[in-house]
């Protein structure tokens, strides 16, 4: 690697409505204050930063993005330090594909996602949570992020794609290049995207002597309207996706649950006590602490909310800022753990709404449900330091826990 | 007599959020992609009229549309 690729520091934040910066420890720390002060000067807010992107504060607004596939495109989905050309109309369809590609591309990927689908799913998921769990629940002190949460997600998408759950390790440590460290460093983000499309392509060329039924055979037979097969390179985009989107997404919303969980015990007790309430309990979880901020590439002039917004700049979808809009939520900077109107957008709205939301849905109830049916005492370590992944997809990458009422 | 209550999925608007089926099973069904439409002509049998409006307040995309007839 070259001297050339190294990161940029960013200066610190002193004007977040002028100069906002998602990429910065106080927002990675406590955003909620900061998108307050944002929506309160502007439903639309800008930043030099970044080549320039703003940032939609209220839920309206980020309706309106959400829906407008004409002025706002998907093919750039990560606000970054860098807009490289791009090269590929496939780099991870559908998510970052536009109309008419997007339809087709995203009907492809439904069928394995369908509630009734993850039904199937569900005993695996149930197996992966009480394994973890039986790994740590005879000790005091538990890293719940470490040794629970993190691993989740990502063995019940391996175990769909047909890979082996025991390289768990290694997809996790791609997207943390992807996710976080590409966000500044270029370098580490295509060395990633080099390294799972050599993994894929093994695993790609054993299916073509020796089909399974699992998700990568799927995309290889899969046909087009012409009953074409996918191009390689549109197969290879699609796996990337399921397994970046698929992970630390889901990771960071079951964390973040059992982070509220674990200060919060008249929560905890209530979900203990009423199981039933755990899946209107996982909806307001997601409201209150969404991990996932998308983006879009201005293309076209148009207005937001009234603001002037221009091409050349990028847009940070931010999902969980408008989760948190009191127009839209009442009490919206509160947990009510039994709110039963909940229109939250944690999964997004209009065409790019997440293809995996039934599978993250499924995995937070069941983790959530072992979690508190075998762990129903449990708080923050004191002596323990919670911590937050930085960037696109929020949620605690450290969660220190004392386990049992001991102490 | 008590008014009857229909439901609708505009499939123009629907996404497959699936929080009708989730909240509402016996008024919803899904497609093979997950997306929804009402179940039967709509109709809301009695006692089900509470999960036909908490169906419709719980659709991010606004898509459902509970009638009084």
């Amino acid at each position: 690697m070259s001297d050339v690729d190294q990161p940029v520091a960013h200066p610190p934040v002193t004007d977040w409505v002028h100069d906002f910066d998602h990429t910065d420890p106080q927002w990675t720390e406590d955003p909620f204050p900061i998108w307050d002060e944002l929506r309160a000067a502007s439903p639309v807010v800008h930043t030099k930063r970044f080549l320039g992107c703003y940032l939609p504060t209220t839920y309206e607004a980020v309706r309106e993005i959400a829906n407008d596939t004409e002025h706002f495109s998907s093919r750039r989905i990560i606000v970054r330090d860098v807009r490289p050309e791009i090269t590929s109309k496939n780099a991870a369809p559908p998510i970052t594909s536009d109309p008419p590609e997007h339809k087709p591309a995203k009907q492809l990927l439904l069928p394995p996602f369908t509630p009734d689908a993850m039904k199937k799913l569900e005993p695996r998921v149930r197996a992966i949570c009480n394994e973890l769990i039986d790994d740590f629940i005879a000790e005091q002190r538990v890293d719940a992020a470490a040794r629970y949460t993190k691993h989740i997600p990502v063995r019940a998408i391996a175990h769909m794609l047909g890979i082996p759950e025991s390289d768990s390790d290694l997809f996790i440590n791609w997207i943390h290049m992807i996710l976080e460290l590409g966000i500044r460093d270029e370098s580490k983000l295509l060395q990633a995207v080099q390294e799972m499309t050599a993994y894929f392509g093994g695993h790609i060329e054993a299916r073509k002597s020796k089909p399974s039924d699992d998700l990568i055979s799927y995309l290889m037979n899969a046909r087009d309207k012409n009953g074409n097969p996918l191009e390689d390179t549109h197969v290879m985009g699609s796996l990337r996706l399921l397994l970046i989107a698929g992970i630390d997404t889901t990771w960071s919303a079951i964390g973040s649950s059992l982070w509220h969980l674990a200060k919060t015990p008249a929560d905890r007790e209530r979900l203990i006590a009423e199981p039933g309430l755990i899946p209107t309990a996982v909806e307001e979880l997601l409201r209150a602490y969404s991990p996932v901020t998308m983006a879009r590439e201005v293309v076209k002039e148009t207005t937001v909310s009234g603001c002037p917004v221009k091409p050349g700049n990028m847009v940070l979808l931010s999902f969980p800022a408008a989760n948190r809009d009191p127009k839209m939520f009442p009490d919206a900077d509160k947990v009510v753990i039994d709110r039963r109107e909940n229109r939250h957008a944690a999964f997004g709205l209009g065409i790019h709404r997440c293809v995996g939301s039934n599978l993250a849905r499924m995995e937070m109830q069941v983790a959530l449900e072992e979690w508190l049916k075998r762990i129903p005492d449990f708080r923050l370590d004191p002596a323990g330091t919670v911590t937050w992944s930085q960037g696109t997809v929020r949620g605690p990458r450290q969660l220190p826990f004392l386990l049992g009422e001991a102490m | 007599m008590a008014e009857r209550l229909k439901v609708r999925v505009d499939p123009d608007k629907c996404q497959g959020h699936a929080r009708c089926k989730a909240l509402a099973p016996e008024l919803f069904e899904l497609d093979e992609y997950g997306n929804a439409h009402a179940a039967g002509d709509g109709t809301v049998p009695p006692g089900l009229e509470d999960k036909a409006w908490l169906a419709k307040s719980n659709c991010p995309e606004i898509a459902i549309d509970v009638i009084e007839e």
